[in-house]
């Protein structure tokens, strides 16, 4: 497509001719044609600065010059007509003297460094040929720090690339990682020791070419790259469904790297989602089925088929879906119980939020943006959402669209209740009621278009604002609009889709994203199914007896009081999860099953994006098997055929698509299980993998037979195709001399750009408009605080709110204890100071919480942390009154 | 024989003031500009004068000018007074800062309007703690006379000026690095292309100038390009601040005419080497210029001689070293210095000066090898310009690179006979 539309421009490397596009750096482009030029600071996201000097060649006038230049290669420009030359001996012994440099104070420790075998550091030094150490002085020495749970420091490794605080600082807007002092005693760390503040420090672990900044989560079960089995995975822990590498060994989820996807997260992952995958390895998962009626013991497959088998024929069951479960798993439900039996588990309002953005990103009026698009969005306005505890990436993505260095590129207007982190890039924050978000967003879409509903009684700065910010977004060529499901309310919602049906065109569609609560959450909500309100009234009504509650903590979703009443309703729960939560305690029949990294699956993130994950490994307990394999077995009990090996997850999606044409697209985001390269199937393992015939000899000596996948086209093993597998199925990344993380460059179309034959994933929501553009009315009246009645917010928390990070000790270090928040002129009339205990009541539920002043909430508006352990179970909208004391 | 910039200058008595400076017919330059001229007329005669930059680049002031965009309606530019002296041996703006701030204050004043720059800023060495203290009243001075604020003597020209005193990087002397360094950065160097000229300070055009090269404006203006051309013996034009430093018997600073040859200033006005000491070889520009030697006695000291010879101009002001000092050492210490003030950014200089620092020191105490000198001959084409980020390794080069070549038995004798023949 681009050879069309640009102009190439001619170069010449080695007196050979190249045809390249124009305006790309020279570094690139030998990287993009296959060249293995070494470099360190230049970074794709990041650009060129050309301070390590390692990517250095020959730059001739003309065809006649034979002296030429050196010249840093990440420093040049592609011009037509260029003459260059890497092979030429002053730039290659250049290079090999860089390494020499940058190696005099190296320790030298790759034995012992974790970086050891996925090192930048190495690759390149072995690239250049550099091999004889000449500095016979005293290498300098610094002093590490400690940084925190999730990253380790080891400052003698550091070759000053300053990529790390270019990273942290530039790119992520961090405060508290530096350069400090000078000359060849420059160090990069904190100014003390201290946690990493900033929610993406887990990417300095990526980014450091060397074992500075390590995954100290990795170090407590340490394993090189080449010892792990790793599969193509989706991050579980927010709905931006990041691509992720999961990384095995011993039975033991081990690691979480980023997967590039050039239109997801490229090449970065918050903390959440890269350090949060130890619930897999938690002694708190279920470990065998349970039949509680029967015996407070743990029971076998068998008895369980044979329990289940009654039930399945006689009881009139319902089933409760998860926004945390795959599309297949949640569709082998739905067949199990049938279209007209079968729930989301989700509270009303939420599923009344999902139907709403639903049918706004369905109307083919507005563009769902993505990661990468929102990184050059011109205007943003993000309408009651805070992107970097709801979906920290995005947060990442915005930042990159109005960041102020080295040039100021977009503007940003944010409103939300509370200070957001991006408030700092914003040309104006404003903290305001959910209600007046939503009247901000109604006037602005009104200042844009006429037809758009006006809020009555609006005050005159929430007009002079939707005035300004109308303006600045009537010039936006890239405009994009954010808002969610966080507060809780379908007028900002709607209010968002009236902006962005106001700024959409027929020929360009304004970006509209919404942050949606979990990581499947748009999947389940596309199954268009009834929310847990009704399940209960169902069986309330006796219309049912029993439920089976698939992979879904309800206690996290509704009031405690609430559920309970439902269960004990109830004749039999059955529960299938991987970790023993609040339901699981109700079961009377328990069923564990694989976590993401033991089972196969698709999701859709908030984009409309469908992506397939991949097992890691088979565990060694059978019994956590995938959701949808128990569920389609239990299928075929009540159908009276005999359990046999059934379903692939692709026989379940295509019978998905057509029985809900919704998801079409969704069965064909991954080559089929038949899929093979030259007749090989794609291994998981390296092909250096070490160990494989004596890992399990403690057990027996005989080697045992790999476990063999027959749910798709990758292999747990070594063997097979060498070369690169398509986008969907790479298990890593790797290419030969480039060990590191960096290999990425290999697997790209354009280094930087798309992985080759395009990033994996479809978007599932029309690309033509498809509805009539109407736009929406469900404006609310201006918000006025009712005496001694607050009206409670949920604050999403990056590190707290979500259910299955919080395993991870780093994570539940992280996150916050209960508070309230409220502000000053509230806490004054509540006669009480910052820390002073608060008795809060919502809905029946008494909490005992330590006051936060939040100086900027509006009156009348208490803010707590979202679904934090101690803190879940409570149904949205909130109201709750507050008192001074401990009783 | 006119002493333009120094005329005034008599460190006998206390330094001029406003009124002092008046009435020896300072600020007429200002008049004359201000009220007179266009700013591209200031440019031009700046340029036909050829008067060239005194930090040590040796670019033409005028042209340097001629980049700053100057079309925009309202666009923020900046011009700074480059007072950051640091370079080794050199003393040469503190003269000019202690003798006659007005002089350096008026031609700021002058060159902004010449940019239209409406901020300006002299970025002063931490150490010169009288001359913070000159400068800081100068400005007020000026500033209470109307030179300095809005519409100066009616012209409608604004002009803010600050003082910035540095922390003592002689990395900050490097233009970009000290524009990183005003804006409150680490004083690292910045890529160019842009130039401070389109992109400076803040992002906004800027124009950084040498006090000495500053100090030479308002003569400029009152007296022609011709006459600042006839000030020289040579091609390039003007006077000169000459410095030396060493084993000689009157060292010291004098203005004299470009050209002024190396023998001349030694022998004349340095009052020739010390009794006893004999001349071995001289740094003719600060510590980051080639070794000239006896046979180099000859040359005259303006841009294009010094060149020829091998060596650089730089800030003309001279380091001699003399028979009774080691070579080596006399090198190792200017390395020291200079792998010091790296600033880290980049690779060959971060890592390349401490190693050679390292060597020198050792050949220095008798424990070098041959293949050290392999070594630093290594460095010396490594270290080039272009290779490193900014010219601070390629400078710290040049002291080593001339004094392996005209020394090179000093430093063989030191390998064989295991110790420094001086000690």
């Amino acid at each position: 497509m681009s050879l069309e539309v640009k102009k190439m421009a001619i170069i010449y490397i080695d007196h050979k001719a190249y045809e390249v596009t124009p305006g790309k750096n020279v570094l690139e482009t030998c990287l993009t044609l296959g060249f293995n030029l070494p470099y360190f600071c230049w970074h794709p996201a990041m650009g060129s600065v050309g301070a390590c000097r390692q990517c250095a060649i020959k730059l001739f006038k003309d065809e006649d010059d034979t002296r030429g230049r050196l010249v840093m290669s990440c420093m040049e420009m592609v011009k037509d007509n260029m003459y260059l030359s890497i092979d030429d001996p002053t730039a290659k012994a250049f290079r090999a003297q860089v390494i020499e440099w940058l190696m005099t104070n190296h320790p030298h420790d790759c034995a012992v460094c974790d970086e050891g075998g996925a090192c930048h550091l190495q690759d390149m030094t072995v690239m250049t040929g550099h091999t004889y150490r000449r500095f016979n002085y005293p290498k300098r020495s610094y002093k590490n720090q400690y940084l925190g749970p999730f990253i380790n420091h080891e400052m003698n490794r550091c070759i000053q690339c300053y990529r790390c605080v270019r990273f942290y600082k530039d790119y992520a807007g961090g405060k508290d990682l530096d350069v400090f002092a000078a000359h060849n005693h420059v160090y990069f760390g904190r100014a003390e020791d201290g946690i990493l503040e900033n929610e993406f420090s887990g990417n300095l672990a990526e980014i450091c070419p060397t074992g500075v900044f390590t995954d100290r989560t990795l170090k407590a079960h340490y394993t090189r790259k080449w010892d792990m089995t790793t599969a193509p995975s989706i991050c579980q822990h927010c709905s931006l469904g990041c691509n992720i590498i999961a990384g095995e060994r011993y039975g033991e989820l081990r690691q979480i790297t980023s997967r590039f996807n050039g239109e997801v997260n490229g090449y970065f992952l918050c903390d959440r989602g890269r350090f949060g995958y130890e619930f897999v390895n938690s002694t708190n998962r279920v470990q065998q089925p349970l039949i509680r009626s029967k015996s407070s013991d743990a029971t076998d497959k068998q008895s369980l088929y044979h329990y289940l088998k009654n039930i399945l024929a006689t009881d009139k069951i319902i089933g409760i879906a998860s926004p945390r479960a795959s599309l297949e798993a949640n569709f082998a439900l739905r067949k199990l119980v049938g279209k007209e039996n079968f729930y989301q588990g989700i509270p009303e309002m939420e599923a009344l939020l999902m139907r709403c953005i639903l049918y706004i990103l369905n109307t083919g009026h507005v563009h769902s943006s993505s990661l990468k698009e929102m990184e050059s969005a011109d205007v943003v306005l993000i309408l009651g959402e805070d992107p970097t505890n709801a979906a920290p990436l995005m947060a990442l993505a915005i930042r990159q669209a109005v960041r102020r260095e080295p040039i100021q590129k977009g503007e940003m207007y944010i409103a939300h209740p509370t200070q957001t982190k991006l408030d700092e890039l914003a040309s104006n924050a404003a903290h305001l009621s959910p209600d007046e978000i939503a009247r901000l967003g109604y006037a602005i879409a009104n200042a844009l278009n006429k037809n758009a509903p006006l809020p009555e009684n609006l005050n005159a700065n929430t007009l002079k604002l939707a005035k300004r910010i109308a303006r600045i977004l009537k010039k936006a060529t890239k405009p994009l609009i954010i808002s969610g499901t966080s507060l809780g309310s379908e007028s900002i919602i709607k209010a968002a889709a009236n902006v962005a049906f106001a700024l959409s065109t027929d020929d360009k569609k304004a970006s509209l994203s919404f942050i949606v609560p979990e990581c499947n959450s748009m999947g389940l909500a596309m199954m268009k199914a009834p929310s847990l309100m009704h399940a209960k009234e169902t069986i309330e009504n006796g219309k049912a007896n029993t439920i089976i509650v698939l992979e879904n903590d309800l206690y996290r979703r509704s009031a405690k009081k609430e559920i309970d009443t439902l269960f004990n309703l109830c004749k039999e729960v059955i529960v299938l999860d991987h970790l023993h939560n609040e339901t699981t305690g109700k079961a009377s029949v328990l069923i564990p099953v694989a976590t993401f990294a033991e089972a196969e699956g698709t999701m859709v993130n908030n984009e409309g994006r469908a992506q397939r994950f991949f097992q890691v490994f088979s565990p060694k307990n059978e019994n956590f098997r995938e959701s949808w394999r128990w569920l389609d077995e239990f299928r075929q009990f009540k159908d009276g055929i005999n359990p046999e090996e059934l379903k692939v997850p692709d026989d379940l999606m295509t019978e998905m698509v057509a029985s809900m044409p919704q998801f079409k697209g969704a069965e064909a985001v991954t080559p089929d299980a038949d899929f093979r390269m030259f007749g090989q199937k794609i291994p998981r393992e390296p092909h250096r993998y070490s160990g494989r015939t004596a890992m399990l000899a403690n057990i027996n000596v005989s080697e045992p037979k790999p476990h063999e996948d027959s749910i798709s086209a990758l292999s747990f093993t070594m063997e097979g195709y060498k070369g690169m597998p398509p986008a969907p199925l790479i298990p890593f990344f790797w290419a030969p001399g480039w060990n590191s993380v960096q290999s990425i460059n290999k697997y790209q179309e354009e280094v930087g750009g798309s992985l080759r034959g395009g990033d994996p994933g479809k978007r599932l929501f029309p690309k033509m408009p498809v509805l009539e553009k109407i736009f929406m009315n469900h404006i609310p009246p201006v918000f006025s605080p009712l005496p001694g009645e607050w009206q409670i917010l949920s604050l999403p928390q990056i590190f707290g709110t979500e259910e299955l990070s919080i395993y991870t000790p780093g994570v539940a270090e992280r996150a916050p204890k209960p508070y309230i928040a409220i502000n000053k002129k509230d806490a004054k009339s509540l006669n009480i100071i910052e820390n002073e205990s608060l008795q809060v009541q919502i809905q029946d539920q008494n909490y005992t919480l330590p006051v936060r002043i939040k100086k900027e909430l509006p009156d009348g508006l208490a803010g707590i942390p979202y679904n934090i352990p101690g803190m879940c179970g409570i149904g949205w909208p909130a109201k709750g009154t507050l008192k001074k004391g401990k009783t | 024989m006119e002493r333009p910039l120094t005329q005034h200058i008599n460190f006998n008595r206390t330094s001029l003031n406003l009124k002092d400076y008046v009435s020896v017919g300072g600020y007429q330059a200002v008049h004359k500009a201000l009220k007179s001229m266009a700013p591209q007329d200031v440019t031009k005669m700046v340029q036909e004068a050829d008067l060239k930059g005194r930090g040590g680049a040796g670019f033409n002031t005028g042209m340097k000018w001629s980049f700053v965009p100057m079309n925009e309606v309202g666009q923020i530019k900046y011009l700074i007074a480059n007072a950051d002296e640091m370079e080794p041996g050199t003393f040469k703006d503190r003269m000019l800062l202690e003798g006659n701030p007005h002089q350096l204050i008026e031609g700021m004043i002058v060159s902004a309007f010449a940019i239209q720059a409406n901020i300006s800023y002299v970025f002063l060495r931490w150490a010169y703690k009288k001359a913070a203290w000159l400068i800081e009243h100068a400005i007020a001075e000026a500033y209470a006379a109307g030179y300095l604020g809005k519409n100066i003597l009616g012209s409608r020209f604004n002009l803010e000026m600050h003082l910035h005193t540095g922390i003592g990087r002689y990395m900050c002397g490097e233009e970009t690095a000290l524009l990183n360094a005003l804006e409150g950065k680490r004083a690292t160097p910045r890529a160019k292309p842009p130039f401070p000229q389109v992109s400076g300070l803040f992002g906004k055009p800027t124009i950084v100038n040498n006090v000495e090269t500053l100090s030479n404006i308002p003569h400029i203006i009152n007296n022609g390009p011709d006459w600042f051309k006839a000030l020289s013996l040579t091609s390039d034009a003007g006077t000169k601040l000459y410095g030396i430093s060493g084993k000689v018997n009157k060292p010291g600073l004098w203005e004299l005419p470009m050209g002024t040859t190396i023998r001349e200033l030694i022998e004349e006005h340095a009052g020739g080497m010390k009794k006893g000491f004999k001349f071995r070889g001289a740094l003719p520009g600060g510590a980051s210029t080639d070794f000239l030697v006896e046979e180099h006695l000859d040359v005259k000291m303006d841009y294009k001689s010094v060149s020829a010879a091998g060596s650089r101009l730089g800030t003309g002001t001279m380091i001699i070293l003399d028979d009774h000092t080691c070579p080596v050492g006399f090198v190792h210490n200017l390395e020291h210095f200079f792998a010091q003030e790296s600033c880290g950014w980049c690779t060959p200089c971060r890592e390349g000066l401490p190693w050679t620092e390292r060597i020198l020191l050792s050949i220095e105490n008798g424990e070098g090898r041959m293949e050290d000198l392999d070594l630093l001959e290594m460095h010396t084409h490594h270290l080039g310009p272009g290779n490193t980020f900014c010219a601070l390794a390629p400078g710290a080069m040049e002291p080593l690179q001339s004094g392996l070549k005209y020394f090179r038995e000093d430093f063989e004798k030191h390998i064989n006979e295991k110790k420094c023949p001086w000690r």
